[in-house]
């Protein structure tokens, strides 16, 4: 009559389809919220999801209720201490809580919700309606790379691809089949004669068996040279198949001046940008390799941590970088199977007379085999002021801006504080920058 | 039991861990007290037992196995989600469903003391409870629940699928909004008889679409007909089958809402009937949650007294018992009300000890049972014909009130102070007592609402009334939105008014019009 029962292994997700339209209802203010969240909260956050709390309007449940104040009523509360029959006690000043959590019942009378957004759904907003652009290369590369995968087993092949096992196996059934006559019976046919033959007197018993034997020697003989014990019908090959793959996979330099005059704000805006980056390539692809390659007045390749951390003295010579970039990215990284993405932070000191290198090694070896190139020159917050839409400034950011007019894929921006990148990073990653405003997705 | 068996057996478990093995073992120890002791008698039972993920699934659903998908369920799931993992507020060692058989969830990361409590407070003593209170005799029908809950969900989805998900939204939304306004309480429920009857809906639904030509969509369409005979003095009938006044808003705008579509109507009636299945937990929690709690201590000692349990598992579930039932003050920073736990608990100990260890005052108060010995009697009667305001009038005892040290405070709009109307001593016992209890009665929880007046001869505005007690608003802002969905059901203008119980005066007016 009683019944105990697992329910463990049943399947954990029966809200989930609730949630979901629960946060479709309450998009707008979760959009709102996210967006406003993302500007201020340190960025090395942004992957681990968080709390959030929405106004009620629109995901409300209104309900008939008694007001909290109003009218005459009594309530009973227990743990009298010195309280007796027509006291009077003076109310705390405009409905404040002044008895215990006596609201707490009340609910609805919130007006603001918190919950818990997981990491995919943050990321889902606040990557919304944004998309890489020039994708078009990624949609040819498609179908780009090939893999061989296993497709079963054929009968016609090349000699290499034969599978043995299956071979055999197909050989022994078809032997069991027509009755070829086992190696062991005829060995043991053949010692019975030699042992009858080597008697030296026989009986007429023993010569009549001698030649029931050798005609049964002779017809299993005769037998096994009409049935092979390989034919080719037995012959069994793997079978491949090329398949197209998606290239699914992306590097991503980093490149960054480290020389005296970036300070720590500088880098930690830098990072912050590369942070980001980082992350909205590693929803595009599969795989996301990272290379750091710093600068001074020579460039070499580091680790996260040196690239961020160390502090290195000297000059500033950003082509130098760029070299760095051209020869790692020749060596290891095709272009046939990696999609290559750089961004550049730097306070746009360089050395003068270096520009004309940067445009040069930019527009003949790095553009042409980028997906995407972002450079953000990072400003005192006075300088901001000046600069913001100035169309001149350092000698690296009016070069910059001479290879950004020749390639559609290069972006370029000054940010001053935290709360700027993400802007600038919205603006690097909007669909379609440049004239085409009516396709921008409208938001929801 | 005598004293021979008393501490002579093998304990049931050692240690933490639960098998299955040992929750067998340990239920039918269980049901040995809860039936042979205490004579409980029960649904058979169902012990599931779960993980901590799908007990907030559960909760969400309003503790339903299963339920139609809405968002607000969702809401809930993020909420409860969210306090749970933040380690705010534990979850609930068990669920159970009042449905035959018993379902009890019991999570699995509860020790083995604390499934033993669980089962004994869930599958016997709210088992018990539901069985045999006449409240959920009168009002539920536990043997097909789940059945029309399934029924419920595969309505629901199929109207999804048809007539689009936010229109099914919509009207879910409408009837969520004044679900509590969705219950018989002054009269008997036209009995569900459940499948019988939902199958004559679907038929007479299946029926109204195979006869839909196509051919008659083409004629002109004649709501003013209607209108106009609803304007016919010699057919006093439409009036007459109003029935008004209506307490049951649900049920009325299901009947004779204008504007509803016949699945709106289904739906709307799922909603009422989810309700009103509700209804009787919402007015017995004190006692519900008091007898489990009674249960299970009472078997919790018999089984150590027996030697049954460890003194290691004993000394968990008192830890356990004592947090549930615990009564902060009220100025104390944990004080949310009083404690249906604690005040039921203490309630039916304390008719164990007037039975048992009657006082005078107790023979004065209560002359009926004081005395006799016959705890388990008296306990089982009073689970089986009280709910928790009856219950409270009749049983609460002065020496649990100067126990709890209970007061009254009136609190007066007007005024600038509150007045202490009645403590724990000989003149208050009475009205400390008449408070408590009226603070439970569901016709002073919930509002009051009815539709009194329908304009069948002009807009058709519909009129419900407030009857307010004591000058007792509504929340406004909310007031307001439901009316919108008021409107939404109904199709044309309503009126809410707030109307004073004693004197009949007119307080408030609120409008929602035509379009």
């Amino acid at each position: 009559m009683t019944q105990f029962i697992d329910r463990r292994q049943n399947p954990k997700d029966k809200s989930l389809g609730n949630r979901q339209r629960f946060m479709r209802r309450a998009r707008a203010q979760i959009k709102e919220v996210v967006n406003r969240s993302i500007k201020e909260r340190n960025i090395t956050d942004v992957a681990s999801g968080e709390t959030i709390t929405i106004p009620t309007k629109g995901i409300g449940e209104p309900r008939l209720r008694h007001a909290q104040s109003g009218g005459v009523r009594e309530r009973v509360f227990s743990g009298n201490k010195q309280f007796s029959t027509g006291d009077k006690i003076d109310k705390p000043p405009s409905g404040g809580g002044g008895r215990g959590k006596e609201g707490a019942d009340s609910g609805d009378g919130e007006d603001s919700f918190e919950f818990a957004l997981t990491r995919e759904e943050f990321l889902d907003l606040f990557f919304e309606d944004l998309e890489l652009p020039d994708m078009i290369k990624r949609a040819l590369l498609e179908v780009k790379t090939w893999r061989r995968t296993r497709a079963g087993i054929t009968t016609v092949g090349s000699p290499t691809n034969l599978n043995i096992l299956r071979t055999m196996r197909q050989a022994h059934s078809r032997r069991i089949a027509l009755r070829r006559p086992r190696t062991v019976a005829v060995e043991t046919i053949e010692a019975e004669i030699a042992a009858l033959e080597a008697k030296a007197r026989r009986t007429t018993d023993e010569d009549k068996r001698l030649a029931t034997l050798q005609a049964e020697l002779e017809r299993m003989g005769r037998r096994r040279r009409a049935i092979p014990y390989i034919d080719p019908l037995d012959l069994r090959f793997n079978a491949y198949q090329a398949r197209p793959e998606p290239n699914a996979q992306a590097v991503m330099f980093c490149l960054m001046d480290v020389s005296g005059s970036m300070g720590e704000r500088e880098k930690d805006l830098a990072k912050r940008f590369f942070i980001l980056l980082h992350l909205f390539l590693r929803r595009r692809y599969d795989h996301v390799e990272v290379v750091f390659i710093r600068h001074t007045h020579e460039a070499q390749e580091v680790d996260e941590e040196t690239f961020f951390y160390s502090r290195e003295t000297g000059g500033t010579v950003v082509s130098t970088a760029l070299a760095e970039m051209a020869r790692i990215q020749k060596e290891r990284y095709p272009v046939a199977k990696w999609n290559i993405y750089a961004a550049q932070a730097s306070d746009g000191e360089n050395h003068s007379g270096d520009a004309d290198r940067c445009i040069a090694l930019l527009d003949e070896t790095l553009m042409p085999v980028c997906q995407y190139y972002a450079y953000v020159e990072i400003l005192d917050e006075r300088e901001i002021e000046i600069f913001r839409n100035a169309p001149d400034g350092t000698a690296l950011w009016r070069a910059y801006r001479r290879v950004a007019d020749s390639w559609g894929n290069f972006a370029m921006k000054r940010i001053a504080r935290p709360a700027d990148i993400y802007p600038v990073f919205r603006e690097l990653f909007a669909p379609r920058k440049a004239g085409q405003p009516a396709s921008r997705a409208p938001a929801p | 039991m005598t004293d021979a068996t008393r501490r002579a057996a093998e304990p049931l478990f050692e240690g933490t861990e639960w098998t299955f093995d040992r929750l067998h073992r340990t239920y039918d120890a269980i049901e040995v007290v809860a039936r042979e002791d205490l004579g409980l008698d029960i649904y058979p039972n169902q012990l599931e037992v779960i993980a901590s993920e799908q007990m907030l699934d559960a909760y969400s659903s309003i503790g339903m196995p299963l339920m139609y998908p809405h968002w607000s369920f969702g809401k809930r799931f993020a909420h409860e989600e969210r306090m749970y993992r933040k380690g705010y507020a534990g979850l609930a060692y068990e669920i159970v469903i009042n449905s035959n058989p018993c379902i009890s969830y019991n999570m699995e990361e509860n020790t083995m003391a604390m499934q033993t409590l669980v089962m004994a407070h869930a599958a016997f003593g709210h088992n018990h409870f539901f069985k045999n209170n006449y409240l959920f005799r009168q009002w539920t029908n536990a043997e097909t629940i789940l059945e029309y809950l399934e029924f419920a969900k595969k309505y629901v989805a199929r109207c999804e699928e048809r007539y689009g998900e936010a229109a099914v939204e919509e009207i879910l939304d409408a009837a969520h909004a004044i679900m509590e306004h969705g219950v018989f309480r002054y009269r008997r429920p036209p009995r569900p008889n459940a499948s019988a009857r939902m199958e004559r809906r679907r038929e007479r639904d299946a029926f109204v679409e195979k006869s839909h030509r196509e051919i008659w969509r083409t004629l002109p369409k004649q709501p003013p007909a209607r209108l106009v005979e609803d304007e016919d003095p010699d057919e006093p009938v439409k009036r007459s089958e109003l029935k008004l006044p209506e307490e049951n808003l649900l049920y009325f705008f299901e009947k004779h809402s204008p504007s509803l579509r016949p699945w709106q109507r289904e739906i709307l009636r799922i909603v009422r009937n989810i309700a009103q299945y509700y209804y009787p937990q919402k007015q017995t929690k004190v006692m519900n949650e008091g007898c489990a709690t009674f249960v299970h201590h009472y078997i919790c000692n018999a089984l150590f007294d027996k030697g049954l349990l460890t003194e290691g598992a004993m000394l968990e579930i008192l830890h356990s018992h004592s947090n549930v039932i615990f009564q902060a003050d009220f100025d104390d920073k944990r004080y949310s009300g009083i404690n249906p736990y604690a005040l039921g608990f203490a309630m039916m100990a304390d008719i164990r000890r007037i039975c048992e260890h009657p006082t005078e005052e107790d023979r004065r108060w209560f002359p009926d049972f004081a005395g006799t010995g016959a705890w388990r009697e008296v306990l089982k009667d009073a689970w089986a014909n009280y709910r928790d305001e009856s219950f409270i009038r009749q049983f609460l005892s002065p020496h649990l009130i100067r126990r709890l040290r209970l007061f009254v405070l009136n609190d007066d709009a007007k005024l600038a102070h509150y007045l202490v109307s009645g403590i724990h001593d000989e003149q208050g016992y009475r009205r400390v007592r008449d408070a408590l209890a009226r603070s439970y009665d569901i016709g002073m929880i919930d509002p009051d609402i009815q539709v009194v007046e329908v304009n069948l001869k002009g807009d058709r505005r519909l009129k419900l009334q407030h009857t307010m007690q004591s000058g007792i608003p509504l929340v406004e802002d909310a007031r307001d939105e439901v009316l919108k969905h008021v409107h939404r059901l109904w199709g044309y203008g309503v009126t809410l008014v707030g109307v004073e119980r004693e004197s009949g005066e007119k307080r408030y007016e609120a409008s929602i019009n035509l379009n």
